[in-house]
């Protein structure tokens, strides 16, 4: 009996050995390792991994994004500029510059404040794409550089949205309103143009595909390459790496099109609990049979344990 | 001619042995197929083998009935079909990814268990040599399904592994394209993998593994002290009741018995990764799909092939393929590279011993280096001297046993 | 000593067996149909621009329906749908005989089934002295405005099957 859990005991660690090689240790080795900051934006990362020629214009930047954060906005008078946003971010939308403007009927919910306003002041810093720029005022939406420079007006504006528009979105309303102008999303049915209705013809079904790919070269057009169908990205990247990419996708993926969202902490949250619901499915009815399979498999080798001692018991 | 009871009841116990034999079968294979007592746990992993087979054969079944073997389809057949539409399609899914992955852990062990008592040689090399076929086919069987799923993993790896064939300086690029039927893994490569995996391979393994039974028949199970005794006679006392005395227990209830138990730790393992744990059997760089224009940034193998890739890496292109071949075959030459004519464990070995755990310590950092960068300069040279090391134990495998004292 | 030993034996036996029932009930779900499939059970047809003595034809469940909006001259029966005021006969077009799909002659006024010569009137009641048991079939429906929801039991549908009208 010790002899065995001796030859027990050397299995196990040679097994735990070989796990420890081929999956904590390789992976570590293998994923440069990059440290999150729980959904704030204060630029700080942006100006350190920035080269030296831009290092001073963002330190300036995120400096006065700090000054208009520390004003006191007014909500009502923002609502006068906010109508200026509704110009581009209205619903039926068509493509402008590259995508589709986003709906920004929860975006005092799931964007951070600092992040606003530094993306009315200069889209295209806020976002970490300047470098695609010469002139950020080529960004899609670098327009709004112009057109609300007072920074008492950006931080009424931004008071606005986090007064107005910051009810509770669900899953699906988070990440269509952050991610799918640019993701699609197969497994919900879902493209760059929205839900794809059910066509009882061909002839429209065909008619609403060429739409899509229309959209999707206009995307491509505007983001190098087509951004991937998000559907099973939940299980194509660790939990880690979302969070980290998300915050920052240049910090995973430098040089990257991608900009940066702006998403804060709960609206992440609402777009990962979508992502798991299409991309793992069947994580409820995994949860719910686990206990019961490995309960049973205890009680099975306890059984086979009294029936093996019984059968043993008179052999030695 | 047998003798037939007229009046034997259809389908009762005599009637049946009349014709079957049933009997006699049950003796053979069971109540007096005579196993040594003295044992451990270890000798139970061809049962847990031959469970998880099973296992792996019933999910399968279940995946098979809705998995489409087609370039546009499979990814999505798998990962959407499967995993969202079909009832439990995701238990199948985890039970073959994490079962694929933990019956060569067990493959592992067992291999390892016959090499540490010596169960190779004296009257049992063909349960070596049957055993390592077994593996050669369990690892084809296990790539073939890799292939399966079609994601990023899939078909880089169905393009590394099938550029192996062009042979290096030989530059057999007609052959590569032949085993592809494409000149990349495309759809004929995927259909004749899927052909492989679903068809061939398990029937050709059921036949292997009814042989490698059989040839245990004859030799016998080998015991922790390599001792050598007369079964018949061992047999003999037991039947009479001196059960004590004996050296031996039957296959059934009394060994079944103890197998029963370890299945049961075993797949308490085996469940808690199917739940909680399957991340490391199913490659999250898999649940990209194909894509033949976007190499992902790192590329390995599962990692029960890790080792042998290890040694293809670090040599030159043609070196790297002849080292890599010759890993493949060389614990096929086992039985006839050991000279000593001892079966004992490796403790009583002296510098077998010795052999024994440098091998075991070698294959697994191996593995490791085997799934890190190929970048880092350190981790490339223990890959190489690891490799090298390899080979050194083998050409010394001989020397050292030929010397080894007779026990 | 031995009967506690098969005592034991029988209670893992019994023991697997449990699980072996929860394994098989993991296995008949699997072949149960799709959420997909079962969600595409539902049709939906409009009858706004039926033609008299036309017979539509269309898909549900992968089955073909018979849709008719029925000539003046044609016996009322209570096996009719009424549309906005206008009747119709709708039924699953497949011959209650052995399953082949019956051709409507406008001209006769009837189905008529190549197999075996089943013949059927624009109730959908099938002639005597033929081959075909019993009526075309009539599959749940339920009508909202000028339109007909296929796979959804309605008031009407109730009324049919309460009534025996069909099965």
């Amino acid at each position: 009996m010790n002899k065995e859990l001796k030859i027990f005991g050397v299995v196990a660690f040679f097994t735990l050995l070989l796990y420890w090689g081929v999956e904590p240790f390789a992976h570590s080795q293998m994923h440069k390792h990059v440290e999150g900051h729980g959904f704030t934006y204060d630029g700080t990362a942006d100006i350190a991994e920035a080269s030296a020629e831009k290092k001073e214009a963002k330190t300036a930047f995120w400096a006065d994004v700090k000054k208009i954060a520390a004003l006191e906005g007014d909500a009502v008078a923002g609502e006068a500029t906010f109508g200026m946003c509704m110009g581009c971010h209205m619903d039926g939308a068509g493509n402008m510059g590259g995508v589709i403007p986003p709906s920004l009927d929860h975006a005092g919910a799931i964007y951070d404040k600092n992040y606003l306003i530094a993306l009315i002041k200069d889209p295209a810093m806020a976002s970490n794409v300047d470098h695609k720029y010469a002139d950020t005022m080529m960004h899609p939406m670098g327009s709004i550089k112009t057109m609300v420079t007072e920074p008492q007006d950006i931080a009424n504006v931004v008071a606005y949205l986090k007064a107005n528009k910051s009810a509770e979105p669900t899953a699906k309303e988070a990440f269509s309103e952050a991610c799918a102008r640019c993701h699609a999303m197969r497994y919900d049915k879902a493209t760059q143009l929205g839900d794809t209705p059910t066509f009882k013809y061909k002839k429209d079904e065909l008619a609403h595909e060429i739409k899509v790919i229309e959209e999707q070269d206009a995307v491509k057009a505007y983001m190098g390459k087509l951004p991937p169908d998000l559907s099973m990205i939940i299980r194509a990247r660790s939990h880690h790496f979302m969070e980290t990419f998300v915050e920052n996708p240049q910090s995973q993926l430098a040089g990257t099109s991608m900009p940066r969202v702006g998403l804060n902490e709960a609206g992440y949250e609402k777009v990962e609990e979508y992502l798991s619901d299409i991309g793992d499915p069947s994580k409820p009815a995994r949860e719910i049979a686990g206990p019961w399979v490995i309960g049973f498999m205890i009680l099975f080798t306890i059984l086979a344990y009294l029936w093996k001692s019984s059968l043993w018991r008179d052999l030695h | 001619m047998a003798h037939f009871d007229e009046n034997a009841k259809p389908f009762s116990a005599q009637w049946l042995d009349e014709r079957l034999a049933i009997s006699t079968v049950r003796k053979v294979l069971a109540f007096e197929y005579w196993i040594p007592k003295n044992i451990n746990f270890l000798w139970a992993m061809g049962m847990v083998l031959a469970a998880t087979f099973g296992i792996l054969v019933v999910s399968g079944i279940f995946l098979l009935m809705y998995y489409q073997p087609g370039v546009d389809t499979a990814f999505d057949s798998v990962n959407y079909l499967i995993m969202t539409e079909v009832g439990y399609g995701w238990l199948w899914r985890h039970v073959h990814g994490v079962g694929a992955s933990l019956v060569f852990l067990i493959i592992y062990i067992h291999m390892f268990t016959g090499i540490y008592y010596g169960s190779y040689k004296r009257g049992r090399e063909m349960i070596w040599l049957s055993g390592m076929l077994l593996f050669v086919l369990f690892s084809a069987e296990a790539f073939s399904g890799y292939m399966l799923p079609w994601g990023q993993m899939s078909y880089w790896a169905g393009m590394v592994i099938t550029n192996l064939f062009s042979g290096g300086s030989l530059e057999a690029y007609g052959l590569v394209e032949w085993i592809r039927g494409d000149y990349v893994p495309g759809q004929a490569f995927l259909t004749r993998f899927f052909m492989l995996h679903v068809f061939l391979l398990p029937l050709v393994i059921i036949g292997g593994i009814v042989f490698h039974f059989a040839t245990l028949r004859l030799p016998h199970v080998n015991n922790q002290d390599g001792e050598d005794f007369d079964f018949e006679e061992a047999a003999e006392l037991y039947k009479a009741g001196k059960v004590k005395e004996s050296k031996v227990i039957p296959f059934q209830p009394v060994f079944l018995s103890k197998d029963v138990f370890v299945m049961g730790i075993y797949f308490i393992l085996f469940f808690y990764l199917v739940f909680y744990n399957f991340d490391f059997a199913m490659d999250p760089v898999n649940f990209d799909p194909a894509d033949g224009l976007k190499t992902p940034a790192h590329i390995y193998p599962e990692w029960y092939f890790l080792w042998s890739y290890e040694i293809l890496r670090p040599f030159s292109k043609d070196l790297g393929l002849i080292a890599f071949g010759i890993a493949q075959v060389i614990f096929l030459a086992l039985p006839f590279l050991d000279r000593s004519p001892n079966v004992a464990p490796a403790s009583k070995r002296g510098l077998f011993h010795i052999w024994f755990w440098l091998m075991l310590i070698d294959v697994l950092v191996l593995t490791f280096m085997g799934k890190l960068p190929p970048t880092d300069a350190t981790f490339a040279f223990i890959g190489l001297v690891s490799a090298v090391l390899f080979f050194v134990l083998w050409i010394a495998l001989p020397f050292i046993t030929k010397i080894e004292k007779k026990l | 000593m031995s009967s506690r030993r098969d005592f034991m034996g029988m209670a893992l036996g019994g023991f697997t067996a449990l699980g072996g029932i929860g394994a098989l009930y993991a296995m008949k779900r699997s072949w149960d149909p799709l959420p997909s499939v079962k969600a595409a059970g539902f049709t939906t047809v409009d009858l706004a621009s039926a033609v008299e003595n036309e017979l539509v034809v269309e898909k549900w469940r992968g089955k073909p329906i018979f849709i008719l909006k029925k000539p003046k001259d044609a016996e009322s029966n209570d096996r009719d749908l009424i549309v906005e005021g206008e009747r119709f006969h709708m039924s699953i077009g497949l011959c209650t005989h052995l399953g082949c799909i019956p051709a409507y002659k406008a001209d006769d006024k009837k189905f008529f089934c190549a197999c075996h010569g089943g013949e059927f009137d624009t109730s959908g009641i099938n002639l005597p002295n033929l081959p075909p048991p019993s009526p075309l079939e009539i599959p749940p429906f339920k009508i909202d405005g000028t339109k007909l929801v296929l796979g959804e039991a309605g008031p009407e549908y109730k009324k049919m099957l309460d009534a025996g009208l069909t099965v």
